[in-house]
């Protein structure tokens, strides 16, 4: 299962999360959605830490966080 | 795996119809975050401005009203009057709340009416196309100020935080942004404060959320918040003018 869960239907592509991400691991996705929007992927999710700075910066709500239980 | 952030509760499954980037959607759901973690939500009701924001009421999942342009702490002081049990916020825009409705707001403040305001301060007329708001900075190119507001013939801007903290009234009046990750929780946590004091019956209490408009702004979301920063905030100073429980020291 995903640390990183985007609903791609919400994805607006303003690039906010990407910019904001502390480990600069997002990107833009080469696909277009239903929107017509480059959406927002994650390029390492290995080193992702489950800070969620992405999904509380994006306005649109899109991304979701999981964190692996100790 | 445990879910560490997901959609709140108080927001509906409807998705946002504001532009790319826009500051709009943040705050509508850290309003749903704090109405949510007061459990509120059962008695809480929104009231809608005219503006972009005009459709909030169907991206609340709360009671909501929507009031003509400006209007709105006049609707939610007649709510708050007849149901005080319930939980009363408007959610109104610059050229809502700082123009057409500064008589509104003004007497609301005064009055001391126990609800919560949140204003949503982007320097521009948004839904309309971009005008010239009281907010507008000296300078900014607006549709009806295509050469920069000029202060001699369109004043200057409009400071509705300094102006309620003024007025003896208002328990709570602070004035935040979301233009990083830091700020953004500073701004929760002002909305949390806002709506714990209402639910306590302290009083009136009044958010103002400098935000951007990159469409009417022309820039795309990332730079629109460097430029809230640069130009914005040094006119429009965040901080908190009033705050007569402490409640940010409790
Ligand atoms: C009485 C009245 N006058 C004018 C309008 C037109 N109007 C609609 S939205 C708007 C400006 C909204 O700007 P603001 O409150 O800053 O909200 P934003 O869209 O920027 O979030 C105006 C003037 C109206 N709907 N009703
Ligand atoms: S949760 Fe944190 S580390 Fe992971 S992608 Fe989002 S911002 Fe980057
Ligand atoms: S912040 Fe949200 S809408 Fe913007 S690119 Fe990232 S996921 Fe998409
Ligand atoms: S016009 Fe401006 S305030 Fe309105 S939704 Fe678009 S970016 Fe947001
Ligand atoms: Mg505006």
């Amino acid at each position: 299962m995903s640390k990183w869960v985007i609903n791609e239907n919400l994805c607006k592509g303003c690039g906010i999360c990407i910019s904001r991400c502390p480990l600069k691991i997002l990107a833009f996705a080469d696909h277009l959605t239903a929107k017509g929007v480059h959406p927002a992927a994650i390029t390492d999710e290995a080193k992702c830490t489950s800070c969620a700075i992405c999904a509380r910066s994006c306005p649109d709500v899109a991304i979701e966080i999981f964190k692996e239980e100790k | 795996m445990k879910q560490v952030f997901s959609r709140p509760q108080s927001l509906s499954k409807k998705p946002f119809h504001y532009c790319p980037g826009c500051d709009h959607g943040v705050v509508h759901r850290l309003i749903a975050e704090v109405i949510d973690e007061l459990e509120i939500k059962d008695r809480t009701i929104g009231v809608a401005p005219v503006g972009c924001s005009v459709f909030a009421y169907d991206y609340f999942d709360v009671d909501f009203n929507q009031a003509p342009h400006g209007r709105a702490p006049a609707v939610a002081t007649g709510i708050k009057r007849v149901r005080p049990e319930s939980i009363v916020f408007t959610y109104q825009g610059d050229g809502d709340l700082a123009a057409i409705g500064t008589a509104e707001i003004i007497h609301s403040a005064n009055r001391g009416e126990n609800i919560t305001v949140v204003f949503i301060n982007n320097a521009i007329y948004g839904m309309t196309g971009g005008q010239m708001a009281p907010t507008t900075l000296i300078g900014m190119k607006t549709q009806t100020s295509p050469y920069g507001r000029d202060a001699s013939t369109a004043g200057n801007p409009i400071r509705m935080s300094e102006m309620i903290a003024t007025l003896e009234s208002p328990v709570y009046v602070t004035r935040v942004t979301v233009n990083n990750p830091a700020n953004l929780m500073k701004t929760k946590k002002a909305l949390y404060n806002a709506f714990k004091l209402q639910k306590e019956g302290k009083g009136f209490s009044f958010v103002e959320v400098v935000s951007i408009c990159p469409t009417n702004w022309g820039k795309k979301p990332a730079d629109s918040h460097k430029w809230l920063t640069e130009n914005m905030l040094p006119v429009f100073k965040l901080g908190t003018f009033k705050d007569i429980h402490g409640v940010e020291k409790s």
